[in-house]
């Protein structure tokens, strides 16, 4: 799969489309809503599929690992789910992010 | 999210078409609006209409209490500028930092030189030819600066035809009246021509090339934020 990068490789919701035309189970994650500095701007995009693999990005790498666990159970129940992540102090069992802004996650199945 | 409507989504955002994606957050149920679609008994019509412009993402909350969230997917803003002269050298990098993808076209080989301009940006043909690898959209903006009815005429008459977002020409009041009997002639109706931004840019009293550049690419700014009327 090593392909050299291109618009169409760095573009979340058209490898969305292919890994499920693929056959790969597919769900996928958007940042909904910020507050205070965060990573990345509202309506970036990760996708990941059944095998944990993904591409594109919600934060700076600091809350990509909650967000596949959590699409991975998305893929298991079929329902969508909205994620919450802010500082790291603020609930204990939460990652957080670093910057010190708060991100809302939308994580869906596509099928 | 439903295959086909990422597919319609993909299809959409392949052919430089915006549209957008509206989802219920709390039942997933998503909906979407297509850029040509009539916006007119839409709940959501003035927020859509304001979304397209802006080209942002966001959550909105309905009347009665649903969290919807927009995926607003717009194509890059491009300015195709018709003329290698002086006000384009200012103009494109000055309309490359405000984040325009720009493409300079001129057929007279004299003007438009690598000398003068990055390559990356040049095209040295008519626009008759040019423009078939950059083809005009809602998402772009027009600008003709040679005053050459022989350079400039099509590309303005295919820019209202593929309804740019602006239409600019540059030339004196004079010029421009003969102008707009030659666009006539060639079939172009009198709405279509009142598009045509002439004299050219904001009225700051700019004199120098550059500072007409800095009036053209305010009143292109001005088209894409507050709408047609400029409101």
């Amino acid at each position: 799969m090593a392909e050299t990068v291109s618009r169409d490789t760095l573009d979340p919701l058209k490898i969305a489309e292919d890994w499920t035309k693929a056959g790969r189970k597919v769900a996928l994650a958007t940042v909904v809503e910020t507050w205070g500095s965060a990573p990345r701007p509202v309506g970036s995009h990760l996708v990941i599929d059944q095998e944990g693999d993904f591409e594109g990005s919600v934060s700076g790498g600091c809350v990509e690992g909650a967000v596949v666990a959590e699409a991975l159970e998305v893929l298991e129940t079929g329902k969508p789910t909205m994620l919450e992540f802010g500082v790291a102090d603020e609930t204990a069992w939460r990652v957080g992010l670093s910057c010190g802004g708060r991100i809302r996650v939308f994580v869906e199945p596509v099928a | 999210m439903d295959f086909k409507l990422l597919q319609e989504l993909n299809e959409e955002r392949a052919n430089r078409r915006a549209a957008i994606l509206i989802t219920d957050t709390a039942s997933g149920k998503q909906r979407l609006v297509r850029h040509a679609d009539s916006l007119s008994g839409d709940p959501l019509a003035d927020e859509l209409a304001k979304r397209f412009r802006s080209g942002k993402s966001g959550m909105v909350e309905t009347e009665d209490g649903r969290e919807l969230f927009l995926t607003v997917s717009v194509p890059p803003r491009r300015l195709v500028i018709i003329g290698a002269v002086h006000i384009s050298q200012a103009l494109v990098p000055m309309a490359e930092i405000a984040g325009f993808d720009v493409t300079v076209i001129d057929p007279r080989t004299a003007f438009a030189t690598p000398d003068r301009f990055p390559e990356r940006f040049l095209k040295a043909d008519w626009p008759e030819d040019a423009l078939k690898d950059v083809p005009l959209d809602a998402f772009t903006a027009l600008v003709a600066v040679t005053h050459d009815p022989k350079i400039d005429d099509f590309p303005l008459k295919t820019a209202l035809e593929a309804g740019c977002f602006y239409v600019g020409a540059l030339g004196s009041r004079k010029t421009h009246g003969k102008r707009l009997d030659r666009l006539k002639e060639a079939g172009v109706s009198d709405e279509a021509l009142s598009r045509i931004d002439a004299p050219i840019g904001l009225d700051i009293g700019a004199a120098s090339p550059a500072e007409i550049a800095v009036a053209v690419l305010g009143s292109v700014i001005k088209a894409l934020r507050k709408g047609p009327e400029g409101g």
